[in-house]
């Protein structure tokens, strides 16, 4: 599907953003800035402001102050326009019980002005396996069903940009893998996605660049590379035998349940070092494997800052 | 579809799918009105001369039935979907703030005007009631439902619970429909009451519809529409200002 993109104007931008729910600090000047055609994360703990911030984009949520723009259309005084370019899943998993999942999403169609939609309704019900219970009751559908309808609705209008929050909390690994082979390639026909997930993993694998939310404020903002590479450590993890480090390594290193050994190195030169000094104190290295940065422990480093 | 005909049309289908609560449900409460009190006062009470007592209450019935049903099509619709958090699906469209408005209030007349019409052509089976001057009663009917509707919806932005919007019901709209004129002329009552009876907006809307049936009234028709009228304005203006506003709907 085709996506209407107007050149160097941003998918999403804010400047400023503040929201206060009584003496919670939802958001506190938020500045961010997503180009058309990103794959963009946004993290962070519960209670961050990554519903805040969505809900102010979708309209769905009025700012204390700043301002939130959807392909250049501010959300407040040109929400229409806004609206109209921007598709989002919420979070909560709600649906009316009054409709089948065809009648929803005609529905939701309908509400975007939209006639004669019948055939990209029919293919993004194909695309997320909805097809076969096109016709049942929203009642009757299992929670991860219900979830695929929000997806759909979200995507009925084709909307140039998709905020994804949490699409994946409480679903199987099968519609989990559907779900991302249709966001990648709503992605690379040029729409811009951003995402919510604790599931860093899926963050670190599909988005090109990050944002990480705490207290309202933004910690992080760069591409996932830079963030991986500004990573503290490589690890290593060991099996020893006997169980028994040289003294000047045993403050970088961590215990595992399983009676491995996990050893922070601060760069992959150090490495070889690191061995020659085991074997050097009679310890025997029977299992070794050396544990990449990942988005979790970077995710948890930035979090656990002051 | 535009999406103000999309909203409209999934109203319809909302009390449509579920007819027999809220349709034919509130023709026979209204039914059982009529045989209970047209059987205790029909050879007792003549209000207007010449008129059966059952012929005189079957106007206000049915009038009272459309607003009351009016009423509880806004007010539900929009709190089963706050509740249910469904509602997001109708805030995240570029809908207008007076597509929302006129959407909800043309259902509410719609179904407020199906049930009266319900509850009238089902006792007339029973009962001799003049045709209506159909310009004057649809013009009171309509308005009659919009005001409801309108109130509806306002009792739905508010409220953000189900008993919240019951209070709003039992101690604000039934008290007002019972206190219209529906079962007695207000002109049987001792002058004090009669004074208040004039400032329920209600009473205007019960009186101005029986005028269509009987041609006779305790206020002239005309002033009568231009007040009830008056009514639907100003609630619509203060229901649009809340829906521009968000209150309670977009935090």
């Amino acid at each position: 599907m085709s996506v209407e993109v107007v050149p160097g104007v941003p998918a999403i931008e804010v400047t400023g953003l503040s929201k206060r729910y009584g003496s919670l600090q939802a958001l506190d000047g938020v500045d961010l800035c997503v180009q058309a055609g990103e794959f963009f994360a946004l993290l962070g703990p519960n209670g961050a402001g990554k519903t805040t911030l969505i809900s102010i984009l979708a309209g769905l949520a009025r700012a204390d102050a700043g301002a939130a723009r959807i392909q250049g259309h501010d959300v407040v005084r040109d929400y229409r326009a806004a609206r109209r370019s921007l598709g989002v899943v919420p979070q909560e998993l709600v649906f009316d019980p009054f409709f089948t999942v065809r009648e929803t999403l005609r529905f939701q169609s309908g509400y975007f002005g939209l006639r004669h939609n019948d055939a990209w309704i029919d293919e993004v019900m194909a695309r997320l396996d909805l097809a076969p219970k096109a016709d049942d009751n929203m009642r009757s559908l299992s929670g991860g069903m219900k979830r695929r309808v929000l997806v759909a609705q979200a995507l009925v209008h084709k909307p140039p940009v998709i905020i994804l929050d949490e699409p994946t909390a409480g679903v199987d690994v099968g519609l989990r893998q559907g779900l991302w082979q249709f966001v990648s390639q709503l992605n690379r026909d040029g729409h811009t996605v951003v995402l919510t997930t604790h599931y860093l993993e899926e963050a670190e694998a599909l988005c090109g660049r990050v944002a990480m939310l705490k207290q309202g404020r933004v910690v992080a903002l760069d591409t996932t590379a830079n963030l991986l590479q500004g990573a503290s450590a490589v690890r290593l993890r060991m099996v020893l035998s006997p169980d028994v480090l040289p003294p000047a390594l045993e403050p970088l290193a961590q215990r595992q349940p399983d009676g491995a050994v996990v050893l922070a190195v601060h760069r992959h030169a150090d490495v070889a070092d690191v061995i020659v000094a085991i074997r050097a104190a009679g310890t025997v290295i029977e299992e070794l494997r050396i544990l990449e940065p990942d988005l979790e422990e970077v995710f948890l480093q930035i979090m656990g800052r002051p | 579809m535009t999406g103000f005909q999309t909203l409209l049309l999934k109203e319809l289908l909302r009390f449509w799918k579920v007819s027999f609560q809220t349709i034919a449900a509130p023709i026979l409460t209204a039914l059982l009105y009529l045989l209970v009190f047209s059987h205790v006062l029909e050879e007792r009470v003549q209000v207007y001369p010449g008129v059966p007592y059952s012929a005189f209450l079957i106007p206000g019935l049915a009038m009272m039935s459309l607003l009351q049903n009016a009423f509880a099509n806004s007010s539900s619709s929009l709190i089963q979907s706050k509740v249910t958090g469904n509602i997001v699906f109708i805030l995240l469209p570029p809908l207008s703030h007076a597509e929302f408005y006129w959407a909800y209030i043309i259902a509410a007349v719609v179904r407020g005007v199906v049930v009266g019409s319900g509850v009238f052509l089902v006792t007339l089976l029973g009962s001799h009631v003049p045709m209506p001057n159909l310009l004057w009663a649809l013009a009171f009917a309509v308005l009659g439902g919009g005001i409801l509707g309108a109130l509806g919806l306002i009792a739905g932005i508010l409220a953000e619970k189900f008993d919240q919007l019951a209070a709003f019901q039992n101690f604000i709209v039934v008290p007002l429909t019972f206190l219209s004129g529906v079962f007695y002329s207000v002109h049987s009552l001792p002058p004090f009451w009669q004074a208040v009876s004039h400032l329920n907006p209600f009473f205007y809307m019960i009186d101005g519809f029986r005028h269509a049936f009987f041609g006779v009234s305790d206020v002239a028709p005309a002033l009568s529409l231009a007040i009830v009228g008056g009514c639907f304005a100003a609630l619509s203006f203060a229901c649009l200002a809340l829906i521009r506003k968000g209150h309670k709907l977009r935090h």
